[in-house]
């Protein structure tokens, strides 16, 4: 018998969403500006040194009597009928670029900052300055916003009447290749695309003729670009567009950060001298209506499903007219979109959208939200970003919001409009979470921002811009030198490391000088370098870009094998989407899972597809979708749990179970203070435990545990392994580390003494399985694997040789090489996050305090949970070898 | 744990036999033959690094070479054999000996000193013949065995060959152990590949299903010694 719930949800899924009403009704929506009410206040600085501070009169009157001078009288008439008024901030940007200046705009959601951004490009070219070429290029972290963006300009342009003057085009990985060309040719006015395809841009022959007219940049979610190696590709093509178009004007459009400056850099030309854009600010907006969702039911200790909560997320659903629910992983949001459709009685619309799926159905999917047919739908980071795709009245987060300034993000997608509070809910799935997500709140009450710090910019990134550079021209070592050090993040690169960079673009970087007849970069007799040949052009261009996917296998629905029962035929069903390929291993034939909103049978894998069928109605699936969040705790965030853990006095504004649990913990146990390390040991069923609450993050934790099981290793406490998570971590071995602990005083002080991270880290970093994934994504960003090829069919799986492999090799012979120096340097911040532990190593010294107990204490009970569900990370190969080798002699004995 | 383990290094593991000869797995991933004093080892693909330089202008590192034949040199100071045999595709394309560089040249000949080297011909070096010491075969027999590249069509008595790169992978408490091996049953054997920068095929592929229809014991190339595992206890990828 089929559930009927199961049929409403396919009905829903091949019938309800009108496919081409959505189209017009996303055409139509000017969504770039929202009605006047009122105000925001504004502000705005100019510091940057070069430049004289008598300009700071050029700006617009913050507020008061509407001034505008610089706007043409079809633009005013335009704000006019809609009975709207240029904001402040569009004013200023405006004046600024009208002064030649590049900008910053600091703004929240709903401040109509796109409109902001573009306005300037508008009022010129209907000026008519732009005597054609291309005028502005727009770039945003989502080719999706860009084709949005466009399709959102088409009112205004068509309201001032410049439609049959300015034309405005996309380019993103999906334009077909004769529209590329033909974009290079005969270039728009504006251009909206992606870093990838800047990249590419830049590279190009004809780069030099294409940007000479450019005038300005704008840069959405900048906050956004700037955290990754896509922003340090970003800023090495900006730092070229600056030589190319000398008085370009660079437009930052930005939500609040925490050190707005290291953005302001980011768009200006960091040589002769250091300099920083204008800032324009506009302040906060109507505070959000942000609650966390207590349902008087008792939270588990661990586990990230919020199950118990569930009943009440329906509820608000149904009270609400569209509701966004976040998630941290694509298997919550599986697991969360299924549980609130085994209770969707009223069978209301509510969809999934997270990156595994496949792209018609997210599409779909936008296309539902934004033409109002939607309830609710469940979403992972992937809705993070940009796109208003509908009027969201409410945003739920469940699980742990992990930092202050992701939370605010995504609250922000809720009721577009500043003025108007945005309304979400927290929703903790365990105890933890709940202290987490007081933080959180406390955190966006006082506004307080976690943004990440500007990065420094990677070498392996440098490695691809070098061989991109060669491609467009002949290039002169001194010239290029300046030029990658006017981008900020490059900005303090060394001679040597420039020019270990080139070496390594030509020959690989080598010692062993084995390949100077193969250079990919080959300099000639007028000291110019140029690229060896069209091949290597090639090569380069299709192998641009620094995001490197995870591997991934496609799912897809097999079709029962009629004439042989119990067996599929492997092709022909339908692709419901990708799953990671360390996930796929994990299946056995017969395996039920959570995908795209469905409970499926895994069939085997065929070729480089899983195979699937349709589970049986009703069934739970076997295989659990736990999985904690991807994202690390923010430090900020860790910094207050831990403060609230030893505070009682804050308690009361704890929900109740999670303050009995603290009591409980401190009878028990003890209770560290803000900058104490709590360790615990105990015995549990014949292993012996250490576990320790650090609240870094569970990255920095995994690194402490390889560390911590190899200095237990080395002082003969036999560690079989560890979990980690992100308050803690647990070590478990054969041998009582109370006993010894208490026998042997320093020894906890010695075990985590600071000078772990030498000589201990190095050797780890050697073997460890991180540290070669890290490498990987090194060696396939600088070039050395290549992704593609030309002549190959386009495939993330086309990684012929093992990295690892290589990564052993080169470490042995040549550790100083480029490109191990660049997986430290990413390990430091990124997997590993070094450098984290390290601050909390230095904060803990002399601070360790221990208590050797007779049982798991409550708050150990926590990352226990983990052991056996996160993968556990420990040494000794040879044992898990052994321990196989005594099954084949039990078999034997038998 | 009621099993005992050593893992202090020890070189060998306790003898199979095959056809009637003693076989021991070295920890270098060569196969000893103690009774006639022979090395056999598999797969060097030397070279590969220039090969890829020169053909797709990938820059792998130029150490490979340097590397197996260390890890050859170890074990034949060690073991000292009378002879050494080269298992096929030695090189990984017929112009690595030309570009062989100089001290990796000399410490061939270095090695070939002093005992009997037999280059069998493998499916990447069949066109190398000679320019680099040693002799030069398509098959070889050593008292019950025959030794050549690939794996003959039909099980044979006594076989012993490469060309698969076997690996096994043993996953256990959630975690994952992927190493090179010895894959035997009571007919044939198939060797790891020896090369520094040689990938591998997991034995619980259908390649492996049709050398060995009877199944096969692994012998796991760990960090301390070598491990016979099961079949049944191996993992795909």
């Amino acid at each position: 018998m089929r559930d009927p719930r199961r049929r409403s949800r396919e009905q829903f899924e091949a019938a309800a969403i009108p496919r081409n009403r959505c189209a017009r009704y996303i055409g139509g929506v000017p969504k770039i500006s929202s009605p006047k009410i009122s105000f925001p206040e504004i502000s705005s600085s100019k510091t940057s040194s070069s430049k004289p501070a008598s300009r700071r009169a050029s700006l617009p009157e913050p507020s008061g009597s509407p001034q505008h001078p610089a706007l043409p009288a079809a633009f005013a008439a335009w704000f006019a009928e809609r009975g709207w008024a240029p904001r402040p901030h569009q004013l200023a940007l405006l004046a600024a670029a009208q002064a030649g200046r590049s900008a910053l705009l600091v703004a929240p959601t709903g401040a109509g900052k796109t409109l902001a951004g573009f306005l300037p490009t508008l009022v010129e070219l209907a000026e008519g300055s732009g005597k054609g070429g291309l005028h502005t290029l727009y770039i945003s972290p989502l080719k999706a916003l860009a084709v949005d963006i466009a399709r959102n300009l088409e009112a205004p342009v068509a309201g001032i009447g410049l439609e049959q003057r300015i034309r405005i085009e996309t380019r993103t990985g999906d334009t077909p290749s004769h529209k590329r060309s033909r974009q290079v040719a005969r270039p728009p006015h504006i251009l909206l695309t992606t870093p990838e395809q800047l990249a590419l841009l830049v590279a190009h022959r004809e780069a030099a003729d294409l940007f000479r007219g450019l005038k300005r940049v704008v840069l959405d979610e900048l906050h956004a670009l700037v955290t990754s190696k896509r922003g340090d590709l970003l800023s090495l093509g900006l730092a070229r567009l600056h030589r190319l178009a000398p008085g370009l004007a660079m437009t930052g459009l930005s939500a609040t950060v925490r050190e707005p400056d290291a953005l302001r850099r980011y768009l200006v030309p960091q040589v002769p001298q250091p300099a920083m854009a204008d800032l324009i600010t506009v302040q906060g907006g109507a505070r959000a209506d942000l609650r966390m969702l207590e349902t008087g039911r008792t939270l588990p200790l661990a586990g990230h499903t919020a199950w118990q909560s569930m009943p009440a997320v329906y509820d608000l659903i149904r009270q609400h007219k569209l509701v966004l629910v976040f998630v941290n992983t694509r298997l919550q949001a599986e697991y969360t979109f299924q549980e609130l459709w085994n209770l969707n009685d009223d069978g209301l619309p509510i969809a999934l959208h997270h990156g595994s799926l496949d792209a018609t159905q997210r599409r779909r999917v936008e296309a539902a939200m934004a033409a109002g047919v939607l309830r609710a739908v469940v979403c992972t980071a992937t809705l993070d970003l940009g796109i208003d795709w509908g009027d969201v009245d409410l945003v739920i987060n469940i699980g742990a919001p992990k930092g202050a300034s992701r939370i605010m993000q995504r609250i922000g997608r809720a009721n577009h409009r500043m003025d108007e509070p945005s309304k979400a809910y927290l929703v903790p799935a365990n105890r933890f979470e709940m202290l987490e997500c007081r933080a959180a709140l406390d955190a966006v009450e006082e506004a307080a921002q976690d943004t990440p710090d500007p990065r420094i910019g990677a070498l392996d990134v440098l490695a691809q811009h070098v061989l991109g550079m060669a491609c467009a021209g002949p290039f002169g070592e001194e010239d290029l030198y300046d030029e990658v050090r006017a981008a900020s993040p490059y900005a303090d690169l060394t001679r040597d490391d420039f020019l270990l960079v080139l070496d390594y673009v030509a020959t690989g970087g080598y010692a062993l000088r084995a390949y100077e007849r193969f250079a990919k970069i080959l300099r000639g007799p007028d000291g110019l370098w140029r690229v060896r040949d069209a091949r290597t052009a090639q090569q380069y261009r299709m192998n641009v870009g620094t995001i490197i996917e995870s591997t991934t296998v496609k799912v897809r629905l097999a079709r029962r094998n009629r004439t042989k029962p119990g067996s599929v035929l492997p092709a022909g069903g339908r692709v419901l989407g990708e799953i990671e390929e360390d996930f796929a291993e994990t299946l056995t034939v017969g395996d039920t899972f959570l995908f795209a909103g469905e409970i499926l049978r895994f069939e085997g894998l065929h070729e480089d597809e899983a195979l699937v069928t349709r589970g049986p109605p009703g069934s739970d699936p076997a295989i659990p979708s736990y999985a904690g969040s991807k994202f690390p705790l923010s430090t900020f965030l860790a910094a207050r749990v831990r403060a609230l853990i030893a505070d009682p006095f804050e308690w009361d504004r704890l929900p109740a179970q999670v303050a009995d649990y603290l009591v409980q913990q401190r009878r028990r146990s003890v209770l560290p203070g803000p900058r104490d390390l709590l360790v615990e040991t105990f015995p549990r069923a014949n292993r012996y435990y250490l576990a320790c609450f650090p609240f870094e993050g569970r990255l920095a934790h995994q690194t402490l545990g390889m560390l911590l099981t190899r200095r237990l290793e080395r002082a003969g406490m036999r560690p079989l392994g560890f979990a980690a998570n992100d308050y803690g971590l647990a070590v478990f071995g054969n041998r009582d580390l109370s006993e010894r602990i208490g026998r042997e005083p320093g020894f906890l002080d010695g075990l985590f003494a600071q000078d772990m991270l030498g000589d201990d880290l190095e050797e780890w970093l050697d073997e460890s399985a991180m540290m070669k994934r890290t490498f990987r994504q090194c060696a396939v960003i600088a070039g050395l694997i290549e992704r593609r090829h030309p002549g190959q069919r386009k495939t993330g799986r086309q990684v012929t040789i093992s990295t690892d492999l290589i990564y052993d090799v080169l470490r042995k012979h040549q550790p100083g090489h480029l490109l191990l120096r660049a997986a430290r340097q990413d390990a430091a911040t990124g997997l590993l996050d070094v450098a984290r532990l390290g601050v909390m190593l230095a904060r803990i010294q002399g601070r360790i305090i221990h208590k050797a107990l007779d049982r798991v204490s409550p708050l150990s009970v926590n990352v226990m949970l983990e052991i056996g569900r996160e993968r556990v990370y420990g040494e000794g190969a040879d044992e898990i070898l052994a321990e196989a080798e005594a099954a084949l002699l039990d078999e034997a004995l038998a | 744990m009621a099993l005992p383990l050593k893992l202090e290094k020890t070189h060998k593991t306790p003898g199979a036999t095959l056809a009637g000869e003693t076989l021991a797995f070295d920890l270098s991933g060569g196969l000893w033959l103690p009774e006639h004093r022979t090395l056999v080892v598999s797969d060097l693909h030397l070279e590969k690094g220039s090969a890829f330089a020169a053909r797709s202008g990938q820059f792998l590192p130029p150490y490979d070479t340097r590397e197996t034949l260390a890890s050859l040199h170890e074990a034949v100071a060690r073991l000292d054999p009378a002879r050494l045999v080269c298992l096929g595709d030695s090189f990984h394309d017929a112009q690595g000996p030309a570009r062989l560089d100089v001290a990796d040249r000399a410490l061939i000949a270095a090695l070939q000193d002093g005992r009997d080297w037999v280059w069998i011909s493998g499916n990447h070096d069949r066109a190398v013949q000679d320019g680099i010491g040693g002799c030069f075969a398509d098959t070889l027999t050593i008292g019950g065995l025959t030794l050549r590249h690939e794996p003959a069509a039909k099980p044979e008595i006594g076989e012993v060959a490469g060309h698969f790169h076997p690996v096994g992978k043993v996953a256990m408490r959630g975690r994952a152990v992927r190493r090179r091996c010895f894959v035997l049953d009571g007919t044939r054997l198939v060797m790891p590949a020896f090369g520094a920068l040689t990938g591998g095929l997991n034995v619980r592929s259908e390649t492996f299903d049709k050398l060995f229809p009877g199944g096969f014991t692994a012998h796991l190339i760990g960090d301390g010694r070598v491990f016979a595992i099961a079949r049944t206890m191996l993992t795909r990828d």
